[in-house]
């Protein structure tokens, strides 16, 4: 919000407006909620809802033919932690460096980053299989494994959020006074470019999180267990409990985000202020 | 306040005597195309020079190459005697001021003075009273809790000086750190510079496009034209004795009449004028007259007022010459000239510096 303000955003949309917008989009994403929600509180066939279905589910405390459920979400929550590591250590780093030092290689590296996203996941994977036999060979068939194959695929929307944080920066002066006051490239990285891309890396990881946590196609295909085919096993056998677990599934990404977000949550500038301008006086 | 205003007493000028640098036949290429061509330049120990040019002419590329941001292709710099073509921007140990406004957007203006010092490892405590006496040497020593955002142009412009001066460095380099600001502001600002430049005693180099900045700010000018130095000197030196046409033009506004040259004299319209270089060769050349240099008078070459300014302090006259040719005079503001008045002009006799007619001309005139 201080950010919108403070950037002075030309002809920002009035208050009415904004609340229609968001109320409209509010509702397209609560229909299919409330839709589940409503599906797995249904008594039978004959009509009436009750909460049966939520209480038979946590008094079983997630065993039996649900515990694979609880693994399989270890696994995705892994493999998003790896992809995010992927794309910070592999992809922040090579962006910076095109950026800085070879800006000829820009439209390169945006199409390469690009590309993934007009593939197909199943076609991706035809090719992705005989990889991933080398790969089985060389690393061993853990789940982690994917995370490569992960990390390819979140790449349109990792590069799109850091590049658009990386042009309204003015990298290449900023590192050059950083340079002039003695830093090297470490401390250019980590004390000046880093601060200032805190925005869109953290854009990137959230989405990043979120895709790796919906995938299905991919780790179905080279038959890897992640949440997403683990629902998909629970459903055959029982969809209303499938259903109940999606909605947890969906409430837990929700709060991993809101989670990295505070993390990473810019120091609150106003208030800084506010504390020095009171020491001053 | 007061307790800062104290510790700002302190005089915060380096000790060490001022440095030496020098630009020998440096060349630098880009794809190609020279920016630097056999750049030769010293800077006196303590002195401010001003690297005056046309935009393209190589003035950013020559102050880069001795800051470290670009490497050099031929040639040698070296700072007190000792080369730096091998060190790297970091040890180079040179204040920056950029053109754009380069303060460090996640700090305030006090921890972005600090920043150079915390490079050094300094201890917070003498960081942060380090950092408010340069702050205060730019008169902002109550900004040090701002962001880059909350502060003017000009303010941002003072700050990112204040952050170059803080690790005494050897030398100051300035890239047109007036340019974004409204005509008022530079103006104050580059006094001010100038100033704390006089005081601190620190070898500066100031590139600029704008020939009043120039020659306000400078010990010496140093004029720039494709990659090479046109000719260096004090302003005055620069503005009453101009090597060439090109200098006369780009210093001080500058009449360009034909003419020609005998016997050591330049004739312009009758009138014989003595030359800067006396070693000029006969022949036909474009010859720069001052505007101060021409007057009016009772009688001489006859003229139309085309139109009349008044610029505060004086006043300048554009008359056309019977054959067409503009020409510009400057003189006081009691007189005032009214467009289509007929009046008589004549050339003072200053010297004047000429140019020979480029071959273009000459195939001209042949036809
Ligand atoms: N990084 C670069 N790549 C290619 N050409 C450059 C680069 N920097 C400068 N040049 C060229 O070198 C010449 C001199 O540029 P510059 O030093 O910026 O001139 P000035 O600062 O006097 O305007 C210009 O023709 C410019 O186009
Ligand atoms: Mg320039």
């Amino acid at each position: 919000m201080t950010g919108l303000t403070a950037n002075g955003v030309a002809h920002a949309p009035s208050r009415t407006v904004r609340t229609i917008i968001l109320g409209l989009i509010g509702v397209i994403f609560a229909v299919p909620i409330v839709a589940m929600i409503e599906f797995t509180l249904r008594a039978g066939l004959v009509g009436g809802y009750n909460v049966d279905r939520w209480v038979a589910l946590f008094q079983s405390g997630f065993t039996g033919v649900y515990r694979p459920v609880l693994v399989a979400l270890g696994n995705s929550v892994a493999l998003a932690v790896g992809t995010v590591l992927i794309v910070l250590l592999l992809l922040v780093p090579t962006m910076l460096l095109v950026h800085i030092r070879f800006p000829r290689l820009r439209r390169v590296l945006e199409f390469t980053c690009i590309l993934p996203i007009t593939i197909p996941a199943i076609v991706l994977v035809v090719g992705l299989a005989p990889v991933y036999a080398i790969v089985a060979r060389m690393l061993g068939s853990g789940v982690w494994t994917l995370a490569f194959a992960y990390g390819i695929t979140v790449l349109p929307f990792a590069y799109r959020a850091i590049q658009s944080n990386l042009d309204g920066v003015d990298v290449k002066t900023l590192t050059e006074a950083a340079r002039t006051l003695g830093a090297g490239w470490g401390r250019v990285l980590l004390w000046v470019l880093v601060p200032n891309l805190r925005r869109g890396i953290l854009a990137g990881a959230f989405i990043v999180v979120a895709v790796v946590l919906g995938e299905f196609t991919i780790a179905s295909l080279l038959n890897r267990v992640n949440l997403q085919t683990a629902l998909v096993v629970v459903s055959k056998v029982d969809p209303y409990t499938a259903v109940i677990l999606s909605l947890l599934a969906l409430a837990f990404a929700f709060l991993l985000l809101l989670v990295i977000g505070r993390l990473g949550a810019p120091r609150t500038r106003t208030s800084r202020r506010r504390t020095n301008v009171k020491g001053q006086a | 306040m007061n307790s800062q205003k104290l510790k700002v007493q302190q005089p915060t000028a380096p000790t060490r005597p001022g440095t030496v640098v020098e630009f020998v036949g440096v060349v630098k290429e880009f794809s190609g195309m020279r920016a630097l061509d056999g750049f030769n330049l010293s800077l006196h120990a303590g002195e401010c020079v001003a690297l005056l040019g046309p935009s393209g002419s190589g003035k950013t590329t020559a102050l880069r190459v001795l800051a470290g941001l670009e490497s050099t292709d031929a040639g040698s710099i070296t700072i007190d005697g000792i080369d730096v073509s091998a060190l790297a921007t970091s040890k180079r140990d040179m204040g920056m001021v950029f053109q754009s406004y380069s303060l460090f957007p996640h700090l305030s203006a006090g921890e972005n003075v600090e920043f150079g010092l915390r490079m050094r490892k300094i201890k917070p405590a003498e960081r942060r009273r380090r950092a408010a006496a340069s702050l205060a040497m730019v008169g902002l020593d109550d900004h040090f809790d701002r962001f880059a955002h909350q502060l003017s142009g000009g303010q941002q412009q003072r700050v990112a000086l204040a952050r170059a001066l803080v690790t005494e460095p050897r030398v100051l380099l300035l890239d047109e750190p007036l340019s974004a600001l409204d005509a008022k502001v530079r103006v104050q600002l580059r006094d001010e510079i100038r100033r704390i430049q006089t005081e601190l005693g620190i070898t500066t180099l100031f590139v600029t496009h704008d020939q009043d900045e120039a020659l306000a700010i400078a010990d010496r000018v140093a004029v720039m034209r494709a990659g090479n130095i046109e000719q260096v000197g004090t302003p005055e030196e620069l503005y009453s004795r101009p090597a060439t046409p090109f200098i006369a033009d780009f210093v001080g506004l500058s009449n360009r009449i034909d003419g020609l040259v005998r016997s050591a004299w330049a004739e312009v319209y009758g009138t014989s004028l003595a030359l800067i270089d006396p070693s000029t060769p006969d022949g036909p050349v474009t010859v720069s007259i001052r505007p101060e240099d021409i007057e009016f008078a009772a009688e001489g070459l006859a003229a139309t007022v085309v139109a009349s300014s008044f610029l505060g302090s004086l006043r300048r006259t554009t008359v056309r010459l019977g054959d067409g040719t503009i020409l510009f005079l400057q003189h006081g503001v009691r007189v005032h000239p009214r467009a289509g008045e007929s009046v008589y002009v004549i050339f003072t006799g200053a010297p004047v510096s000429t140019e020979p007619v480029g071959p273009a001309s000459v195939a001209q005139q042949q036809y």
